[in-house]
């Protein structure tokens, strides 16, 4: 249940999060009385990239509800607590450990709580199975269909880089809801053909049957150029919007395998004044996301 | 027991499981134990960190199980990393959950426990051992994870009494009851052996590890260093950076070797604590 939280923040719209922002803000522990103030401030400013990116990964988990929001790295987490603090109240979110806590912190800061939930490694396995989980993973490589790969580069028997192992990655898609983060949008990571298939792509769930096919729900990748999803033909990899200053053309260009793109792509929803001042102020006050992805 | 005691009763080719998780209350001071022996063409299973690494390095290990080598704070594990590139190690590369639920049927004497994870993953065709079975309730096709039987388990927890009740006294026991259970012997590592009547006081819940799983205990404090071993100590974070460092390096590797791995489980500890002071000083 919402008990929780205060049912009548949820906002059912895309762009409606502005009716809440001053509770939202509250509960996110910024002094009311310098909301007004810090929003007209920055009115004007622009966000910058690393800031349209972690509202694009906040995106990601609209509408999901009373699940756990697993993000991996620093922007999609920013991301996860920006959705929390703002549209997607009801979402529970880890202390990265084994805590499911309340509230709204910044990033490398413990949470100040309280503690709502005991979620030890094995339970998130037990939540990934119940499905109640969507988790946003960063892929070394990807494909239009969305096999993703964290595990090793090159022969299997012999990997020209090894990485970290499969992970939790062929469980989770096949599960319940995923999202991708590539913070370097290039054609070395989105090719033709991954080198070990981790994450299920929608072509190799089809032919594994129905209940790889069951739950399979690759959402969105999320890139520093763009957000794509896989709503083109035979789910393959569509372009949804280019973040401000990039044309699609970059985004073809940085990708090594043939998106869909229908028609006019529009532009990356930019961040509210409301989003800016909470990710300024509470989530990464120290601009640890900037670092990540400067520009 | 002392770590040798333990090492004593392990053989060459032997299947070895290691808890905790990636860098995080790892039996450290039995992984150094293994270094220093003749022991040989070990199969491991881990939820891996340092522990793995180490291995490797030593070339312990002719056969790895896991889901992933990772230093936590530090992603990848360099020397897992260049075993795997040099192809010097073979692996079972299981999902996660999937090597839970090896041990999990192992422990409950099942031959394979049903699963969707893994379906349509490369974790099938890697691992072309590994078969799939029809539910005769809905005719579903499921992965079939085989059990994973150990010959023997390692595992670290905050405390223990002599006969092996031990208790896990930080945030999670990751999966070290299963190691034990999965495993024809299992020996607990502790930072101390208390008195039984001690135990409850840490908490009943956090009573996980029990002495019918387990066929011995050895006192080993700071024992899972460098990992953690929360709320007793965190990570050594500097020490680990600076494992890291050695381990991309032969020279440096070397050296590192010779401060730290060149003699028994005391030498290690107090090459740790005069590196802590230098660096304070």
């Amino acid at each position: 249940m919402t008990g929780g939280q205060d049912a009548s923040r949820a906002q059912p719209g895309g762009r409606q999060v502005i009716a809440g922002q001053q509770a939202d803000l509250a509960q996110a522990g910024v002094p009311q009385a310098r909301v007004g103030e810090v929003g007209a401030e920055l009115k004007d400013a622009s966000a910058t990239r690393a800031e349209v990116c972690i509202v694009a990964c906040a995106e990601a988990w609209r509408g999901d509800g009373e699940i756990a929001a697993s993000p991996m790295g620093l922007i999609p987490t920013a991301g996860a607590r920006l959705a929390r603090a703002t549209f997607e109240p009801d979402l529970l979110l880890s202390d990265g450990e084994a805590r499911f806590v309340t509230g709204t912190w910044a990033l490398g800061q413990p949470p100040p709580g309280p503690v709502e939930g005991w979620i030890p490694f094995r339970s998130i396995f037990d939540l990934a199975w119940h499905g109640s989980r969507h988790v946003m993973m960063s892929p070394a490589q990807i494909d239009r269909y969305g096999n993703a790969n964290i595990s090793a580069i090159g022969d299997y028997a012999r990997p020209t880089r090894q990485l970290l192992g499969v992970r939790g990655a062929p469980g989770n898609t096949v599960n319940h809801p995923t999202s991708y983060w590539v913070p370097r949008h290039a054609p070395r990571v989105f090719v033709p053909r991954v080198d070990m298939v981790c994450g299920v792509g929608y072509d190799r769930a089809a032919i594994a049957g129905t209940v790889a096919r069951a739950f399979l729900d690759l959402r969105r990748v999320v890139t520093n150029l763009a957000v794509l999803d896989f709503g083109g033909p035979d789910h393959g990899m569509r372009l949804v919007s280019v973040h401000p200053g990039v044309t699609v053309d970059d985004v073809v260009a940085s990708t090594g395998f043939e998106l869909a793109i229908d028609g006019e792509i529009p532009e990356t929803r930019r961040p509210t004044t409301a989003e800016l001042t909470l990710i300024r102020e509470v989530i990464d006050p120290s601009g640890l996301c900037e670092r990540e992805l400067p520009g | 027991m002392s770590e040798d005691d333990v090492i004593a009763r392990l053989r060459s080719g032997m299947t070895i499981g290691i808890g905790g998780w990636g860098s995080r209350r790892k039996p450290m001071s039995l992984v150094r134990a293994i270094l220093r022996s003749d022991l040989r063409d070990l199969t491991v299973v881990s939820y891996g960190g340092p522990d793995v690494g180490l291995l490797c390095a030593a070339g312990k290990i002719r056969h790895l199980v896991f889901g992933f080598v990772s230093l936590d704070s530090i992603p990848l594990e360099p020397h897992f990393q260049a075993a795997r590139q040099r192809g010097a190690i073979g692996v079972t590369e299981y999902d996660e959950g999937m090597l839970q639920w090896a041990l999990y049927a192992a422990a409950c004497r099942l031959p394979f426990l049903p699963s969707r994870s893994g379906l349509g993953s490369d974790v099938l065709v890697v691992n072309p051992e590994l078969r799939t079975v029809r539910s005769p309730y809905d005719d579903t096709e499921l992965v079939a994870v085989p059990a994973l039987p150990l010959d023997a388990a390692l595992v670290h927890l905050n405390q223990a009494d002599a006969a092996g009740n031990a208790q896990f006294l930080g945030d999670d026991l990751y999966f070290d009851e299963l190691f034990c259970t999965a495993a024809e012997h299992a020996y607990v590592s502790c930072e101390r052996i208390v008195p039984t009547a001690e135990l409850e006081a840490g908490g009943l819940t956090r009573l996980r590890v029990q002495r019918w799983m387990v066929s011995g205990v050895v006192e080993a404090p700071n024992g899972a260093h460098f990992t953690s071993c929360s709320p007793d100590y965190e990570r050594d974070e500097v020490f680990q950076a600076q494992y890291v460092a050695a381990a991309r390096d032969p020279d440096l590797w070397a050296r590192f070797a010779a401060t730290y791995l060149s003699g028994d489980e005391a030498a290690y500890q107090h090459a740790v604590a005069a590196s802590r002071a230098g660096a304070t000083a």
